[in-house]
């Protein structure tokens, strides 16, 4: 909690850690507010390996992402469709996740996910 | 060789609204687009999501949307090519020569790149082999069925193409069908007939598996498909069908040597002209500061890129703006009496 004393309001700006792990093995890690999902997380931050290009409308699979296998079943389940998405991604399997889907928030804090070799 | 004013690459929502303002301003164009349907995303995407962000239009759907674009255009009488592709433009004097994937040919001052985000293409198989026998074992679309009487077809896929061309050719063929997972997402009725098959062993179903090779000397032969857990199968297949959805690549676009930022193309938003003289672009597929992918910045981007045509288009000519509340000749380029 951060107060803000020019205009007496105070504003919650809560934050979870994300790392994302390019198929490389390069790590990013930061800080994507809560309310954002993972996709939104990569792009903001201009993390390579998600391509989001039907902007987070669950209308395409390239924001593909493997969960680690301990934070999979953490993970707010999948809604109807995803998997429907998922099945014409690249190299989908049982941790596949569209990022788009999965929504920040505290709960999420230390969450790794693994990017595909490729989107498309 | 056909001659226009404009050759659009891209007949959704953002192309056709420029084909309007074209057809408008008294120029004539051409449409493009490698699907078999007019309508872009909106058709190929989510042609039942309802869209909410059309001005003047509170709630429709993707294809409410190409529909009405696509009576908006009609008095223009323009041509639609449509299963085809743009794949090489060249610089010829003041003209672009404009070439397809199946051989037509235009010769315009003119071309608005409205492409989206590239074009729709089929998924392909992620095994390197598998691209040795792409187009003649390994398909991803069916020309001919009757190339699989008898033999032993692999197809691959859980929607309703994978499903429907199990159904329909294990009437003829030796039929597997493998997907990732349990669920199938083609339509029920296909998944209960499919099970029936399956019992009476007229297909071999394999969930949870997917590709791992495909082997074959000159000819396929047999592939192999894995679980997860790492166990493998031998199938033998004369030919191998993957049913994945379409995704989007850029495609020759990349090769036109037009500035690239990522998968989009810088523009000036005076006309959303490339670096390219004679050649916009507008839509998702462009990039300026502020840029929103949004349906109704197409729109706006498509109005403004039909101007800059009209210069190249008409060298000699004024550009004048008109009403279309006002203006006769406007009326009458939209045969309204």
């Amino acid at each position: 909690m951060i107060t803000c004393p020019i205009f007496f309001c105070a504003y919650i700006k809560a934050m979870a850690k994300i790392k994302y792990i390019e198929y490389n093995g390069k790590e990013h890690v930061v800080e994507v507010q809560n309310g954002l999902t993972v996709m939104e997380g990569a792009i903001q931050n201009d993390i390579p390996g998600i391509d989001a290009d039907c902007g987070g409308s669950m209308s395409c699979a390239t924001c593909h992402v493997y969960v680690k296998e301990d934070w999979y079943d953490k993970l707010p389940k999948k809604e109807m469709g995803e998997d429907d998405m998922l099945d014409q991604a690249y190299e989908p399997n049982s941790k596949s996740r569209l990022s788009c889907q999965i929504m920040v928030s505290d709960d999420l804090d230390g969450l790794s996910v693994y990017m595909p070799e490729k989107q498309v | 060789m056909i001659k226009t004013d404009v050759v659009i690459i891209g007949a959704g929502p953002t192309g056709l609204f420029c084909a309007h303002q074209l057809g408008i301003i008294g120029l004539k164009c051409e449409i493009v687009d490698n699907l078999n349907k007019v309508g872009g995303q909106c058709i190929e995407l989510y042609p039942d999501k309802p869209i909410y962000d059309i001005p003047a239009v509170p709630e429709c759907t993707g294809e409410e949307l190409t529909n009405n674009l696509i009576e908006q255009i009609k008095p223009f009488k323009f041509n639609f090519h449509l299963n085809d592709r743009v794949q090489e433009l060249t610089n010829k004097d003041d003209n672009w020569i404009v070439k397809t994937t199946s051989g037509k040919k235009f010769q315009t001052p003119n071309v608005v790149i409205a492409g989206g985000v590239g074009s729709f293409e089929p998924r392909k198989f992620s095994t390197k082999n598998a691209e040795k026998f792409d187009g003649t074992s390994v398909l991803y679309s069916i020309k001919d069925k009757t190339i699989f009487k008898d033999k032993s077809v692999a197809i691959f896929g859980g929607g309703d193409s994978a499903l429907d061309w199990a159904i329909e050719l294990s009437n003829s063929s030796k039929v597997s069908l493998i997907h990732r997972r349990d669920e199938f997402r083609g339509a029920p009725a296909s998944v209960q007939k499919i099970k029936e098959l399956s019992d009476k062993n007229i297909i071999n179903l394999f969930t949870k598996y997917s590709i791992k090779d495909v082997k074959g000397n000159g000819s396929l032969e047999e592939i192999e498909i894995k679980s997860e857990k790492g166990e493998s199968k031998i199938i033998k297949a004369d030919y191998v069908l993957g049913f994945f959805g379409l995704i989007m690549q850029l495609g020759p676009i990349a090769e036109w040597g037009l500035n690239l930022d990522k998968k989009t193309i810088p523009v000036n938003t005076e006309n959303f002209e490339t670096n390219k003289k004679g050649i916009f672009a507008i839509g998702d597929i462009c990039a300026y500061p502020g840029k929103l992918k949004l349906i109704l910045s197409g729109f706006h981007e498509g109005a403004l890129a039909a101007r800059g045509c009209f210069k190249y288009a008409r060298p000699n000519e004024k550009y004048r703006f008109e009403f279309t509340t006002a203006s006769n000749t406007i009326k009458d380029r939209l045969g309204i009496k």
